[in-house]
């Protein structure tokens, strides 16, 4: 089997962005993914919010490690560096990426088994540093790749297709990623793109690292009764709590939000995230109220989802390793050759 | 007991000071040999010290040696014996006529059961208990004062240690008065009781004027500055750490704008190797000159990224400073028993370019050579040190650069470039050259592509099927085999004379090796043996390597580890008979002494000849 292209067809009318570019110029090689597979719809998404951002398809960098949800960095942005790296080690590669060029916005795509078991210590690690990407988690709750074992993010309880059940507690990324100090920590649902676009749009546009867990059923092996990743059980225990809008700084920004019900949050390159369906004192910039929240909402079985937590005050790793603007990759060798001389003074503390 | 003048042992002797860690010796130990490196005399320093913080013995072996020899004499004709709990074996290994100097202050009369030596005894500690009150300082003024009592018996310059300690404590004066005090006791103690004992001396020469003392971690990582290595990503791992400490001293001094106090570099403490392995892969795929140092078991734990690396072809630099295995082995002894673990790191058909410096001077060449070959070839690139080169103190030429120098950052499409292009195909070898072109993100959007270590054909593209995939794995494999001539070529050092008899005797070896290699074949020709000796830099072999071996019968292969691993490299990698090859082998941990390999050859060539 080789790799297929998608056909590129071009309609008439379609709408562009600030770029001039329509919808499909940001889609990828066609997905060899199960039909229905949760994951398609969280790249759909992706390719969506690049286009609504108008960010140039070539100054976008797709990282991801190995699995089914992994795969997707393929099946968008077509016109995108991506690298397809190795299990569960995509956030130290995206690490040094940023380190060298921070410039680009940085995706990166991974699944629940590649990023909480073989990848968990690099996922809380890239966390910690504050690596300046979105981070995507493709949650089915299994190894989709590998046919279907469970994962760590497997809820206690929730049974295998053949009938195995889960008796070992799940990872949750979104509370480890609340206790880690992550600067955005959100939840989705592939299910919902309405939720979802504008989610990853906020994520990108965030300073630092964001984290969308999404969760992403996999039809083909844990999508059945029992599981509690399956689009039955998401879609009955849904909760769409905190919608978050992107809303870019050249943008008239309206203020006709009643507090308790819409809240806006500046961002560093002075746009906005505004915040939808919030309850009345909820505070996505107050950690521990988050963690409340999260914790309360799982004991009443309720998945809760949308943007729970974010801190754009943080420093992100360029600026803790206070790098210059210019991106490493761009200073020129003159000016990091000390030379001959200097080499000859350095040596006098050797003699 | 006093010396004549005319056996006296000048510039040529072997002095081993066996202290307990963590109290200071090591900066005595350095005072010493720099005193004699100041009085232009030849010096070479070992450090064999333990695994631990404080309280195991360590000991430091200093040779004078006029003729600039730069291994160990295997010899030891001064033994300063300052830890009881070693005596015993210190005792032993001292060589007949030597001389024992020991803390007196608890006499040890079974030292006196060795008549062939002269025991010389010094109150040290009494001595220092009198004059300090502190007792930090009085455990760490022992050390000075023996070496006052050092310089007292081999007639040590008082004023070049004097500027030493000012030069050393410029900034604690203080210190200056304390340590001259200790010199002074050691030094006086001995004057006036054993001032004619010792017929071990330096004299004043001017051997060193051109030379530094540096350590070969010191001089990598000054070589990544100079090379232009902008990140570095690495989890500490003795004995390679050191490395990155001296990358990230030179990023201070040399890469901060002192007005708004930015760094033109990046160094990450990763947590762990495999994670440094993934950062230096993002930041060179990015174009970032970067590199990552580690030790055997950080190589184990990349391999995977490594054959990554090699599949996908990004450039990746890794330093090796070998340590001794398996597991954690003794990881402060030193060995070359990562060769062959290296050539073919990580799972797959996998094969890398190595290179082997034999010392600080070749640490600081070759992480420039590193950086320049990874970007041509796009691939992993090990630079292959060890404890001996990377841990110790070596006298070396003064390092020199060459302000022409550009770095040559391979085969990288700019924009510019792309416009030109009908379409850019990742894998093509579009120049016959084996090394396909690549792109940088955000560069342009016709130079994207999708970099996988799944299969991929030549275009790029996932691929499953055998003959695309084919194609692509046999160009690496050529790809690889053209560096053969790109990497340092071997050193070969003709003899002096024809080889004598029917069987022509040779040596091959590798590395820190050199210097007990160059003493012991010199010795070999006193003795009427002359041998041809090749010292390989890298990996694959150039042609020079096959033609060395084809031109001789019989080859020593001198290597430190236990299974002959350049010797399996070279069996492997050139078609030669067997027969031809002859391992020697040291493996012990400590840095090899020409008196292994002279007795090892002399054995060796003794029942080889009369076969033959
Ligand atoms: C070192 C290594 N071990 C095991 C595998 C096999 N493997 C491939 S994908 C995968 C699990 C992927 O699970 P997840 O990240 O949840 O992705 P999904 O397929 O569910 O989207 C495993 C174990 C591998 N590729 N590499
Ligand atoms: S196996 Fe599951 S995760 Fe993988 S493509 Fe199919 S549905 Fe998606
Ligand atoms: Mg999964």
């Amino acid at each position: 089997m080789t790799s297929f292209t998608k056909p590129l067809i071009r309609r008439k009318n379609e709408p562009t962005n600030e770029l001039g570019l329509v919808r499909s110029d940001y889609d990828g090689a066609m997905s060899t993914l199960c039909a229905g597979c949760g994951h398609d719809g969280v790249t759909a998404s992706m390719a969506r919010a690049f286009f609504e951002l108008s960010i140039e398809p070539h100054r976008a960098v797709k990282v991801s490690g190995i699995g089914c949800s992994s795969k997707t960095t393929a099946y968008f942005l077509r016109e995108s560096h991506g690298i397809n790296t190795v299990h569960g080690r995509m956030p130290s590669v995206a690490t040094g990426a940023i380190a060298a060029n921070h410039e680009l916005a940085y995706i990166g795509v991974s699944g629940d088994g590649d990023s909480l078991s073989i990848g968990l210590g690099q996922f809380v690690h890239a966390m910690r540093r504050n690596v300046n990407m979105l981070y995507m988690l493709e949650n089915n709750g299994v190894y989709g790749l590998t046919k279907g074992q469970f994962s760590a993010a497997a809820d206690m309880g929730s049974t295998a297709k053949k009938g195995a059940v889960n008796e070992l507690p799940a990872i949750d990324p979104v509370a480890l990623a609340l206790s880690l100090g992550a600067t955005f920590v959100a939840r989705g649902f592939s299910g919902d793109r309405e939720q979802l676009v504008p989610l990853i749009k906020a994520g990108l546009k965030h300073k630092g690292f964001g984290l969308i867990d999404v969760i992403s059923p996999c039809v083909s092996f844990n999508d059945h009764k029992g599981s509690t990743k399956s689009y039955e059980h998401t879609y009955k225990y849904y909760n769409p709590a905190i919608h978050a809008d992107y809303v870019p700084p050249t943008a008239q920004i309206k203020a006709d939000y009643n507090a308790g019900d819409i809240m806006p949050i500046e961002l560093h390159d002075g746009g906005q995230i505004t915040l939808r369906k919030l309850e009345n004192g909820y505070d996505p910039r107050d950690r521990a109220a988050a963690v409340n929240k999260l914790f309360e909402s799982s004991q009443s079985d309720e998945i809760i989802t949308g943007l729970l937590y974010i801190n754009e005050d943080q420093k992100d790793m360029h600026e803790m390793a206070r790098m210059e603007d210019r991106p490493l990759n761009a200073i020129p060798y003159e000016e990091l050759n000390p030379g001959a001389a200097k080499l000859k003074e350095i040596q006098k503390g050797f003699r | 007991m006093s010396a004549k003048t005319d056996n006296l042992r000048v510039n040529d002797f072997t002095i081993k000071v066996g202290n307990v860690n963590g109290t200071g010796s090591a900066s005595a130990n350095a005072l010493l040999m720099k005193i004699i490196f100041r009085m232009g005399v030849p010096v070479v320093g070992k450090n064999i010290f333990p695994s631990n913080i404080q309280g195991l013995p360590t000991w430091y072996e200093i040779r004078v040696t006029e003729k600039g020899y730069r291994g160990r004499s295997g010899d030891v004709d001064l033994m300063v014996a300052m830890n009881p709990e070693s005596y015993k074996r210190d005792l032993e290994e001292l060589s007949p006529g030597g001389i024992l100097l020991y803390d007196d202050t608890w006499p040890r009369p079974h030292f006196l059961t060795r008549t062939d030596i002269t025991v010389i005894g010094v109150p040290l500690a009494r001595m220092c208990n009198a004059a300090f009150k502190v007792a930090r300082s009085r455990i760490l003024m022992k050390n000075v004062a023996y070496v006052g009592a050092v310089a007292a018996l081999l007639d040590l310059d008082l004023d070049i240690i004097h500027t030493l300690l000012r030069e050393m404590f410029a900034a604690k004066p203080k210190l200056v008065d304390l340590n001259l005090q200790a010199i002074a006791l050691g030094y006086d103690y001995a004057k006036q009781n054993f001032g004619n004992v010792s017929k071990l001396k330096v004299e004043a020469r001017d051997l060193t004027s051109d030379k530094v003392m540096m350590d070969g971690n010191t001089t990598a990582g000054l070589g990544c500055v100079y090379g232009g290595a902008t990140f570095g990503a690495w989890y500490p791992i003795t004995p390679s750490t050191s490395l990155m400490d001296a990358f990230v001293k030179y990023c201070k001094d040399l890469r901060v704008n002192p007005e708004t106090g930015k760094h033109k570099y990046c160094i990450t403490q990763a947590e762990d190797e495999l994670a440094a392995a993934g950062m230096i892969i993002g930041a060179a795929w990015n174009g970032a000159r970067c590199f990552t140092p580690t030790s055997g078991p950080g190589i184990s734990l990349m391999s995977e990224f490594i054959g990554f690396a090699y599949y996908a072809e990004v450039p990746m630099v890794l330093f090796d400073i070998q340590r001794t295995g398996p597991s954690t082995g003794m990881p402060t002894r030193t060995q070359q028993c990562d060769i062959q673990l290296c050539a073919y790191a990580s799972h797959g058909d996998t094969k890398h370019i190595l290179l082997f410096p034999s010392d600080p001077s070749e640490c600081f060449d070759m992480a420039v050579n590193a950086l320049d070959l990874a970007e041509r070839f796009q691939t992993p690139v090990f630079v292959l040190s060890d404890i001996d080169i990377g841990m110790n103190d070596w006298m070396i030429d003064e390092l020199t650069w060459d302000d022409n120098y550009l770095p040559d950052r391979g085969k990288v499409l700019s924009s510019e470039d792309l416009k030109d292009m009908d379409k850019f195909y990742r894998y093509l070898d579009t120049d016959g050259d084996h090394i396909p072109y690549r792109t940088l993100p955000g560069e342009d959007p016709k130079g994207a592509y999708f970099t996988r270590g799944s299969g991929h054909n030549k275009y790029g593209g996932y691929t499953e099927d055998g003959a695309e995939y084919k194609e692509v794995v046999d160009r690496l494999v050529s790809k690889w085999a053209s560096a053969a001539d790109k990497v340092p070529a071997p050193v070969i050092s003709t003899a002096s004379k024809p080889a004598q008899g029917k069987v022509k005797f040779a040596i091959i070896s590798i590395g820190s090796c050199d210097g007990a290699v160059v003493e012991a074949r010199d010795k070999l020709e006193t003795e009427g043996v002359y041998l041809n000796y090749m010292r390989v830099r890298g990996f694959p072999f150039s042609a020079e390597v096959k033609d060395f071996i084809d031109a001789h019968d019989q080859i020593f292969v001198i290597e430190q580890n236990r299974d002959a691993q350049l010797y399996g490299l070279l069996l492997g990698e050139i078609d030669v008979p067997r027969e031809k090859l002859i391992p020697v082998l040291h493996y012990s941990g400590e840095p090899l002494d020409y008196k292994f390999v002279h007795n090892a050859l002399s054995k060796e060539l003794k029942t080889r000849r009369q076969v033959a």
